[in-house]
């Protein structure tokens, strides 16, 4: 079984061997939560260094059991998020893959993606005794209230100031503005492409958009992604006017609910075409795909919505309202969820989801990183269960 | 016409054979670490019992765990399709089907005779028939056993560690302190009973419940089920084969 290769995957590695080697000559740079408002550090030519897409990057080289263990020995629990395990891991093993993380100058965590991220920065701001921000935002349980708006926006005042008092930088209001609508105008670019989803047979499955989504979450905010997403967009096009799909016979349009499993990409990308079944779309890429406001008078007050109502901020109702406008755009028949061992806040209510959600859907168990978790004999009985169940 | 299905699980392998949809001869085998090998004896097997000769099958659906090393099969079915199936053929009423392999244990929704939803252990012994196979050593009994031991039950001990290897060491400690080996054996009953239909509640249970599996010969798990789940439960003639069964009716379409 070969699979369909996207020339955008080459430019990605390029594009992201660069931000990698930026990182090495960066001055100043924020270890910081792929939820972060990550337009402020861009903003004050700060390089951000995210820990979780080093951590997408162990499990794809299948490293994930080997670098957790050096956090292991330390007494870290293998229950803790794999992420976690092998960031903190890298920095005990003092390399990974791409040689190790340039050191911090502060650390920067959102809790809107978890509660981890906490004691993890914690842990690192220990290890490399720098200082930490926490960005605090509020769950949204029902409707996202003005009074957690201002607080996550008196927040981003803070930060600011945090901030400018570490480096001795100062913020600028016209190159914060210029970044946002950078990164505005990125997030487009890349629900441009993932939206080309919508096409029968669909031009691209959920893998090609993992593989692809480092730029939007790195350099969100630069120019980079918005010409590597518009150029993907091109290529994507091309296969929608010669009528090919991303699958050969597309027979099954799937969604796929949670963070990948990265050290399985491959396979399942296999398991899928082989069985004329198309990932077409997934909740976890989606997540970046939108601004709920660009109010030009208040940025601040923006970012403080937008970072606040993502998806796993929000209620279980809220995300099962998110996940049937996925099923509805795409036309998907039904929804495979990984349950995720590491990844504890995507995972818990999936049960109820599926009780929620207007297509039938199956429960795979594994984690994104670490291999351990993973039993292929079990994962694919339950798969093709599920592909004989809507056949 | 003639036809085979092959239900290679991780404990037993399984062969029918169906002519015209008359079950003719099925056999259970226990399976070696060779699983093609062990496969291919349990179908030579149960083709010398039925007198018919391997040239006579016209074809053959392989399932369970070793479906995939069945070399000879014309078409791989997974076990949730083939137990829903096999279990219509011998209870046409079936809704639910509650199925406790060696390995793994599921529970399958059905709706018009096709599957409709289905959940399954995921990589825990507890609630699975390797459960009852532990805890049988760790008392010393075997586990066919079993269910005539927890009829003699008083009462039942209360086991309430959900993991295999500490349910182990629990059930030692409670005969270490005194405690009757049956009332044990109930126990151990309804700790799978309540995992079992904990799992079954994440579908619909709708009757008639059809409990498929080499545990369903288990006289006291079927009574400690029925009483968690508040429905009488079938159990078809031959429990074990539904699998094979079913894979033979995929073999017939």
């Amino acid at each position: 079984m070969t699979l369909k290769k996207l020339r955008a995957s080459d430019r990605m590695k390029q594009l992201m061997g660069g931000y990698y080697m930026m990182g090495k000559q960066a001055e100043v740079n924020a270890w910081v939560t792929s939820g972060a408002p990550v337009e402020l550090l861009y903003a004050m030519d700060i390089y951000p260094v995210y820990p979780e897409n080093h951590g997408a990057l162990i499990g794809a080289a299948k490293q994930g059991p080997y670098f957790s263990d050096f956090a292991e020995k330390k007494g870290f629990s293998r229950d803790l998020c794999s992420y976690a395990r092998c960031d903190i891991g890298c920095v005990y093993a003092g390399t990974s893959p791409i040689g190790g993380l340039p050191e911090p100058n502060f650390l920067f965590a959102c809790n809107n993606i978890c509660n981890t991220v906490i004691k993890w920065y914690q842990v690192l701001s220990r290890i490399f005794k720098v200082p930490l921000f926490v960005l605090d935002t509020p769950f949204v349980r029902k409707e996202l209230k003005e009074s957690y708006v201002r607080y996550v926006h008196d927040q981003l005042y803070e930060f600011v100031d945090f901030v400018e008092r570490v480096t001795g930088r100062e913020l600028s209001d016209s190159k914060l503005r210029e970044t946002l609508a950078k990164s505005v105008e990125g997030v487009n670019a890349y629900a441009d492409v993932l939206h080309m989803a919508k096409h029968k047979p669909s031009p691209l499955t959920c893998f090609d958009a993992f593989i692809n989504m480092a730029p939007i979450v790195c350099l969100r905010g630069t120019e980079y992604p918005i010409e590597f997403y518009a150029e993907m967009k091109k290529e994507l096009m091309e296969r929608v006017e010669r009528g090919e799909g991303a699958v050969e016979n597309e027979e099954v349009r799937l969604l796929w609910d949670n963070i990948p499993v990265w050290y399985r990409l491959r396979w399942f990308a296999e398991f899928f075409a082989e069985r004329d079944a198309c990932l077409v779309a997934d909740t976890y890429t989606n997540a970046w795909t939108g601004f709920i406001s660009m109010d030009k008078s208040d940025v601040f007050w923006s970012m403080a919505e937008t970072y606040t109502f993502i998806y796993l901020n929000i209620g279980l109702e809220h995300m099962a309202e998110a996940i049937n406008r996925l099923i509805n755009y795409y036309d998907v028949d039904g929804v495979v969820i990984h349950s995720n061992r590491s990844c504890k806040p995507y995972s818990f209510g999936q049960y109820e989801i599926q009780k929620m959600i207007d297509v039938p859907s199956v429960v795979i168990e594994a984690d994104m990183v670490d291999s351990r978790a993973f039993s292929e004999a079990q994962v694919e009985t339950r798969l093709e269960a599920f592909l004989e169940m809507l056949k | 016409m003639i036809v085979a299905g092959i239900d290679v699980g991780s404990l037993t392998a399984k062969c029918a054979l169906l002519k015209d949809r008359e079950l003719v001869a099925y056999r259970v085998i226990k399976v070696s670490p060779n699983l093609e090998e062990t496969a291919e004896k349990v179908f030579c097997e149960t083709l010398e019992k039925a007198g018919i000769r391997r040239e006579e099958v016209e074809k053959i659906v392989a399932t369970g765990y070793g479906r995939n090393k069945v070399s000879f099969a014309d078409k791989k079915v997974t076990e949730i399709s083939c137990h829903a199936k096999g279990a219509i053929f011998f209870i046409p009423t079936a809704r639910t089907v509650i199925d406790i392999g060696g390995q793994d244990s599921k529970v399958i929704s059905i709706s018009n005779g096709k599957v409709a939803e289905f959940v399954m252990n995921d990589k825990c012994a507890a609630g699975t028939g390797r459960f009852l196979e532990v805890m049988a050593n760790a008392l010393g009994v075997k586990v066919e056993e079993l269910g005539d031991i927890a009829e003699r039950a008083k009462k039942a001990t209360r086991i309430s560690s959900t993991c295999t290897v500490f349910a182990e060491s629990e059930v030692i400690s409670h005969l270490a302190s005194g405690e009757k080996v049956e009332d044990i054996v109930a126990g151990i009953h309804e700790a799978i009973a309540s995992r079992i239909v904990a799992m079954a509640q994440r579908v619909r249970i709708v009757p008639d419940v059809v409990l498929t599996g080499g545990v369903a010969k288990n006289k006291a798990m079927k009574k400690a089920l029925e009483e968690k789940i508040g429905f009488e439960i079938k159990i078809p003639p031959e429990p074990q084969i539904v699998g094979a069964v079913g894979a033979a009716l995929f073999a017939l379409a």
